[in-house]
């Protein structure tokens, strides 16, 4: 059988922690820096303004020179204009104009109008126009829908496991959200309300990923009580790592083909979805697991709560192979 | 050795077969739908405006308005108090902010006033209020002889919540007046409008219909003035001069004889001289009051007003009974089909703003269906050859398990006609890519157990048994995501909340419930001394 990992691994993750930290910390620093400087590409969605794509009817290439000249002197700001996918296609953005949503609206006419006269056979394949209001808006509540998230997963995290848990999987959250930023602020894709569903999704995989390796190191701490913790999380690291890499696998698998074949208005999406699998898997091994270390696991306590009401952990089996 | 109450089995397998059920209408063409018996489902996904192309609109209605003309009304309120209550006089009555501040002209006024001005601040229901609800619109206060009475911050969303909800019915009349299209129009928050109108392709036509408030009203007119009168502004007060459609000014009265509130029917049609025309009819008081004024002003003009402009100003020949007319002058055909269109639906009771416009041509819908469908269907081919190279004949398993679940997918989001988006299908897929990593858990945990020595039974039972919290915590975390995109997304991100949740539930239960049911008659039939994983 195809297997990417051989059975019986027995990789010294923890043996690379420290580097990773350092790796980790650098790139956390780099995406705030470039978030400060250079800035996310935000769409319209966040910023106002209008967005329009066209196309041709009979699919001749567009003089993409010709439409911004024509554009940009019409006195409305900041126009940009790039090929969308196909020579016969592009897609024109109009900062937001000063004044009120009506203001927005007469510069999509004028827009439109200019585009009749210098594109021959031009069809308007889809047309956006965001008043500054409601852009204002959607930029806070996609703020809000993340914070919300994080918190109620957090929530969550923290009722099923011990607080070290919960405290590791906060760091290796944060850590993937803000190393996503920074891709966004690097490659300068356009950072829209699809991408903020992208960041949640990114989010709750990653998490999936932290969740299968610390329900598996709980349960390693719980059987093999003498065991040091270094060397448990090693352990539990390879005993999960076929799985790790099998599910990143088959998701990349499927993501590949939307980015590919999916059409340029998602390609954004998918990118950072892309983007989320590589940071949240190596986040999971290398951030998350690494970092119980730091924090003190109190191993009698776990093994002996009494609260602890998971169903799965059969204490009854619990026992020491080493110790018979 | 383990086998499955015959109960259970009946339920897994019946929830397969529903889900197969519901999906199918989709591989259908319309005509075979409607071949279909009655009980089964007949409904295919609801796709969204970027997959069908349309035009999406966030309406918001000028709150600023409603306020100002309650504040006007208001002033109106206090004023006629002081005209009719003995013994009570008021002092500089205006409008600040909210408020409307006014004071007594003597002390010995201060209580009668009060007692006059209470009713004013007595709570009211809505129209579109909470049931039973009752809400105090104004609040008074007074400081020494200075009164304030102030619109309540509870009262304004009322009022909005009223107007918006008129304003629905308005739109909806104007944008579907037979009621065939397959408009979404519903409200948002206390003063947003959503309204979505498949196929549609001319957001400009549709923001005409949208924009004009359609305030129809037929006024007298004052012959006797000049237009140098005018120019000097020396018109009455109870009078205005207005512009008339295709230039020129009159003078009209104020006050209405008859406003489009009475009107209970419109419709195009042509009048004696064959040109397009608006026939309408009044209620029975309407009808009975434009009788009367016509009956005393034989031989003079009236103003057929429409949004402050007069549109046409005929001379009454004979006294109009009955509470019918007719409009002349319009222009086209078509402008006399979207007048009486306006008209019927009646005037717009709050101006709306338009906030958010997004239009999909429909090609470019056609375009992202298809984009989407490929994607899905090379990440499906793709991950299902993986799991089969992978774990072999588990891997099939697997791929029983993917396959299902896509459709499970499709039967529910059919069923509940949740919309479907481009981001949806991208849910989809990624669902399809994660829908593996829970048999991925449990087919490893099921190797390990074998090579801890296990039987296959038992490796197959701890398998399972101990991927099930994994499995459930791993989900539990991607769907808490999920719900929160759902609740606090917009538009297409919730399209892809609703198919990624929907997505963890069907997957849970392919990749956990329906496997484990197949693994177990495979070994109960076959009895393999080890299994090959």
């Amino acid at each position: 059988m195809l297997r990417l990992i051989p059975d019986n691994t027995k990789i010294g993750f923890m043996g690379a922690r420290k580097f990773c930290y350092g790796l980790s910390i650098l790139g956390i620093v780099a995406s705030i820096a470039l978030f400060f400087s250079v800035g996310l590409n935000y769409g319209i969605d966040f910023e106002g303004g209008l967005a329009v794509e066209i196309g041709t009817t009979n699919d001749s290439a567009i003089d993409i020179g010709q439409v911004r000249g024509s554009l940009s002197s019409l006195g409305l700001g900041d126009v940009s204009v790039q090929e969308y996918g196909r020579p016969s296609e592009a897609l024109i953005r109009v900062e937001r104009q000063p004044g009120d949503d009506a203001a927005q609206k007469a510069a999509l006419d004028l827009v439109r109008a200019t585009l009749e006269k210098t594109v021959p056979d031009v069809s308007f394949r889809q047309e956006n126009v965001i008043g500054p209001k409601v852009s204002g808006e959607l930029k806070r509540d996609g703020i809000i829908a993340i914070s919300v998230a994080l918190a109620a997963v957090l929530i969550y995290i923290w009722f099923r496991f011990e607080w070290q848990f919960g405290a590791g999987a906060v760091i290796a959250l944060f850590h993937d959200v803000i190393l996503t930023i920074g891709f966004f602020a690097i490659t300068q894709l356009e950072f829209n309300l699809s991408v903020i569903a992208a960041l949640l999704t990114i989010v709750g995989y990653s998490l999936n990923d932290t969740v299968v390796v610390y329900d598996r190191i709980r349960e390693n701490i719980r059987k093999f009580r003498k065991m040091e913790v270094p060397e448990l999380i090693d352990f539990s690291l390879n005993q999960t790592l076929s799985r790790t890499t099998m599910t990143s696998f088959t998701t990349l698998l499927a993501l590949l083909g939307l980015y590919i074949f999916g059409g340029e208005v998602i390609r954004g999406f998918t990118a950072a979805m892309i983007w989320g699998i590589f940071v949240g898997t190596y986040s999971s091994i290398f951030v998350a697991s690494p970092l119980l270390t730091l924090m003190k696991l109190d191993r009698e306590h776990m093994f002996n709560d009494v609260q602890d009401n998971d169903p799965t952990v059969d204490k009854s089996r619990s026992v020491d192979p080493f110790a018979n | 050795m383990s086998t499955y109450p015959r109960w259970k089995l009946l339920l897994i397998l019946s929830v397969c077969l529903f889900g197969f059920i519901a999906a199918l209408p989709n591989f259908l063409s319309e005509q075979q739908r409607a071949e279909l018996p009655d009980f089964m489902p007949s409904k295919t996904l609801n796709l969204g405006l970027d997959l069908r192309g349309g035009v999406h609109l966030l309406l918001e209605a000028k709150t600023d308005d409603i306020i100002e003309g309650r504040l006007e009304n208001l002033a109106g309120q206090v004023r006629d108090i002081r005209r009719n209550e003995k013994g009570v006089n008021f002092a500089g009555v205006r409008i600040e902010g909210r408020s409307v501040i006014f004071s007594v002209t003597d002390d010995e006024m201060i209580e009668k006033a009060r007692t006059a001005l209470l009713p004013l601040t007595q709570a009211s229901a809505g129209l579109g209020g909470m049931m039973g609800a009752t809400v105090q619109e104004v609040s008074l206060e007074r400081e020494g002889r200075k009164f304030t009475l102030t619109l309540t911050d509870e009262g304004i969303s009322m009022q909005a919540r009223d107007a918006i909800s008129r304003a629905l019915e308005v739109v909806r009349k104007r944008v579907d007046p037979d009621g065939t299209r397959e408009i979404t129009l519903q409200p948002q928050g206390d003063n947003r409008i959503v309204l979505q109108v498949p196929g549609e392709s001319d957001p400009q036509r549709l923001l005409s219909v949208i924009s004009t408030a359609a305030k129809l009203s037929f006024h007298d007119v004052n012959t006797n003035i000049t237009p140098d009168d005018i120019a000097r502004g020396r018109i009455r007060s109870s009078e205005k001069a207005v512009p008339v459609r295709g230039g020129g000014e009159m003078v009209i009265e104020k006050r209405a004889i008859v406003s489009g509130d009475d009107l209970v029917d419109a419709k195009a049609a042509f009048d004696q001289n064959g040109q397009p025309a608006v026939a309408f009819a009044f209620n029975t008081s309407g009808a009975r009051r434009f009788g009367n004024h016509t009956r005393e002003n034989v031989g003079r003009p009236f103003a057929i007003v429409l949004d402050n402009e007069i549109i046409s100003a005929p001379r009454i020949i004979t006294a109009i009974l009955g509470g019918s007319g007719q409009i002349t002058g319009i222009g086209g055909v078509q402008e006399a089909q979207e007048l009486a269109t306006l008209l019927k639906a009646g005037a717009l009771p709050v101006p709306l703003e338009v906030m958010e416009q997004r239009t999909v041509g429909p090609d470019l819908g056609a375009d992202s269906i298809a984009a989407g469908e490929v994607a899905a269907v090379i990440g499906f081919l793709a991950v299902v050859a993986y799991m089969f190279f992978g774990y072999g004949w588990f891997g099939i398993i697997s791929n029983i398990a993917l396959f299902t679940n896509v459709l499970l997918i499709l039967g529910a989001l059919s069923i509940f006609q949740a919309t479907l988006t481009l981001p949806g299908i991208a849910g989809i897929v990624l669902t399809i890519g994660m829908a593996v990593d829970a048999n991925v858990i449990i087919f490893e945990r099921i190797r390990e157990e074998q090579l801890a020595g296990r039987k296959p039974f038992a490796a197959l039972s701890e398998g399972y048994g101990q991927a099930m919290s994994t499995v459930i915590d791993a989900n539990i975390t991607t769907f808490i995501a999920a719900f929160v995109l759902y609740f606090l997304g917009s538009g297409p991100v919730q399209g892809f909340a609703v198919t990624l949740g929907i997505g963890i539930i069907t997957s849970v239960f392919s990749a956990v419930v329906l496997t484990r049911l197949i693994l177990t008659t495979w070994l109960n039939r076959a009895r393999p001394e080890k299994i090959n994983i």
